[in-house]
């Protein structure tokens, strides 16, 4: 039940975005990607997803290659958010939610319901996507992930839109998927949401794997300073650290 | 079957029957001499294909907005219609039309070269920006051909053939169009049919989607050959009739859940009943020569196109 990739390179167009990064995930845990622009997040979750075939080295699932996955199969196991939160048709919510289950012939019975309930969109369900607030729109994009029940969440940003409020009930959802057992993968830019919210923190510079450690060690001031070039300190207690410069 | 189906079938079953009393002469089935005659080797034939062929459009229609993404998207666009017509141009140009058989076979190669092409390109990268630029190349190249082919036609019977066949008309059609139609705009639905959940999850963009286990380069090849063999076979028995494919869609979107999939069998049904009251119009018209059904489909969608334009500034689709 580990997503891994080894010696993994990915290119887009002649640009190594990613160069021989090596990592095993394992599910039963939040892991958050974080780095500069430009560092490779969302291309390395992309190649997690299997959406990006490796230049080089091998994206795997269980140990066998995620290219070697039939496409629906693949769906099955991996769900996947991308960072452009595009809705081309003005669906109701709850149509859009059910295309997470597409993987299955359609969602599984309770499937929409829960993951309505998961974001607090229940009451929404039959209204509109046109209707719906920016971060309404995220959530229902993410429920639709969850609604196709995968074993792995992978998810770009997921809480970017999202007040602090609704970003810690969406956190919830995805700790308790994280209970339940499946792998959550997510790119965050927020770091001290990396740090109080992850169980582990890969760390991207120029497309190379920096740090992969527990938040407190991956996100060091060191690291903060090498990386991102911002002189920071962390505040609080473990679990509730605030990130503050000056 | 959803609403918008039932709807559509409903006014279908109500206006065929009076289509085909309707024209110049309107037939009392009970006084008119001759009046099984004419309905079934006349008005019959031409009903039939007025509704195969507007369901054709239509369905394409809906597929071809489903995958652009956008409301403003035409079959035309993959360059099939326009190739198509160039092949039956060239069999007018050639005076190969005076087999009954010819123009037909001539216009489905061209529809079917510009799959080929079309095919090859996608073979190649798959992605639908390049995609629709390169069916938008073959539109143009075989709108140029066809002009070429108008300007330096061989005699004045020729130009005013190739001229009057552009604009597409179901006039003196009979079982044998409908024949060679029928088959290929089935299977070209059929086809379509089998990409409207893909299309589905494509409402999401294409990286989700393909996380979604669509396998875009599958859904790409579908889309050629449906719309290739629907849009294909009309326009060899019919000329070119444009904007259904674009209107229908558009009509039938909100009286559906909007998803691609609602879309493409209420299409149908929609594009067949628009083309046929179509028809049925142009007949009836006291004119002096029957007015061509692809000129009073284009009189009445191009207002429409604009309105369409207009609210959209406001309102998302």
């Amino acid at each position: 039940m580990t997503l891994a990739a080894s010696g993994l390179t990915l290119r887009r167009g002649k640009a190594c975005v990613v160069t021989d990064l090596s990592a095993a995930l394992e599910p039963g845990r939040i892991t958050a990607i974080c780095g500069p622009n430009g560092a490779g997040k969302s291309s390395l979750l992309s190649a997690l997803a299997g959406l990006i075939p490796p230049a080089d080295g091998r994206a795997t699932i269980d140990g066998g290659d995620l290219a070697a996955l039939a496409p629906r199969e693949r769906a099955r196991r991996i769900g996947y958010l991308p960072q452009l939160g595009e809705i081309a048709w003005d669906l109701s919510v709850r149509n859009l939610v059910a295309l997470g289950g597409l993987p299955h012939g359609g969602p599984g019975p309770g499937h929409v319901e829960g993951a309505l309930e998961a974001v607090h969109l229940t009451e929404l369900a039959d209204r509109p996507v046109s209707t719906l607030s920016g971060g309404e729109r995220a959530r229902a994009l993410l429920a639709r992930v969850f609604a196709g029940d995968p074993q792995w969440i992978l998810a770009d940003e997921p809480l970017a839109a999202l007040d602090f409020y609704h970003q810690l009930e969406v956190l919830a959802a995805l700790r308790e998927a994280a209970r339940l057992g499946r792998g959550v993968v997510l790119v965050l830019h927020d770091l001290a949401l990396a740090m109080n919210h992850a169980d582990r923190v890969l760390v991207l510079d120029q497309g190379r794997l920096h740090a992969d450690a527990a938040p407190e060690d991956a996100l060091s001031v060191g690291t903060i300073i090498e990386v991102w070039g911002v002189a920071a300190r962390w505040l609080g207690e473990p679990g509730a650290r605030a990130l503050v410069t000056g | 079957m959803n609403r918008a189906a039932l709807l559509f079938a409903a006014l279908l079953l109500i206006a065929f029957p009076l289509s085909l009393l309707a024209g110049r002469v309107w037939i009392d089935p009970a006084a008119t001499p001759n009046a099984m005659l004419i309905l079934m080797e006349l008005r019959l034939p031409r009903s039939v294909l007025a509704v195969i062929i507007g369901a054709g459009l239509g369905a394409s229609g809906a597929a071809m907005q489903g995958y652009l993404r956008n409301p403003l998207a035409d079959p035309g666009l993959f360059g099939i219609a326009p190739m198509a017509a160039l092949g039956a141009v060239a069999s007018l140009w050639f005076g190969f039309a005076a087999s009954a058989w010819l123009l037909p076979l001539f216009a489905l190669a061209g529809a079917g070269l510009a799959m080929a092409l079309l095919a090859l390109i996608a073979g190649r990268a798959g992605g639908i920006a390049l995609f629709t630029l390169a069916g938008l190349m073959i539109a143009s190249l075989a709108g140029a051909l066809t002009a070429l082919a108008i300007t330096l036609s061989p005699n004045p019977f020729a130009l005013s053939e190739i001229v009057m066949w552009l604009n597409g008309a179901l006039t003196d059609r009979s079982w044998r169009e409908v024949a060679i139609a029928a088959p290929l705009v089935a299977l070209g639905i059929g086809a379509l049919r089998l990409a409207a959940r893909p299309l589905d999850a494509l409402t999401l963009g294409a990286d989700a989607a393909r996380s979604l286990g669509v396998d875009m380069r599958a859904l790409l090849w579908l889309l050629v050959l449906g719309i290739g063999l629907a849009v294909g076979a009309s326009v060899a028995v019919a000329g070119i009739i444009g904007f259904v494919g674009l209107i229908v869609p558009h009509l039938v979107r909100p009286l559906t859940d909007r998803l691609p999939s609602s879309l493409i069998v209420p299409s149908a049904l929609a594009g067949a009943l628009l083309v046929l009251i179509a028809d049925s119009i142009v007949r009836v018209l006291p004119l002096v020569s029957e007015l061509r059904l692809g000129i009073a489909l284009s009189l009445i969608g191009a207002p429409f196109f604009l309105m369409l334009l207009l609210r959209m500034r406001g309102e998302k689709l």
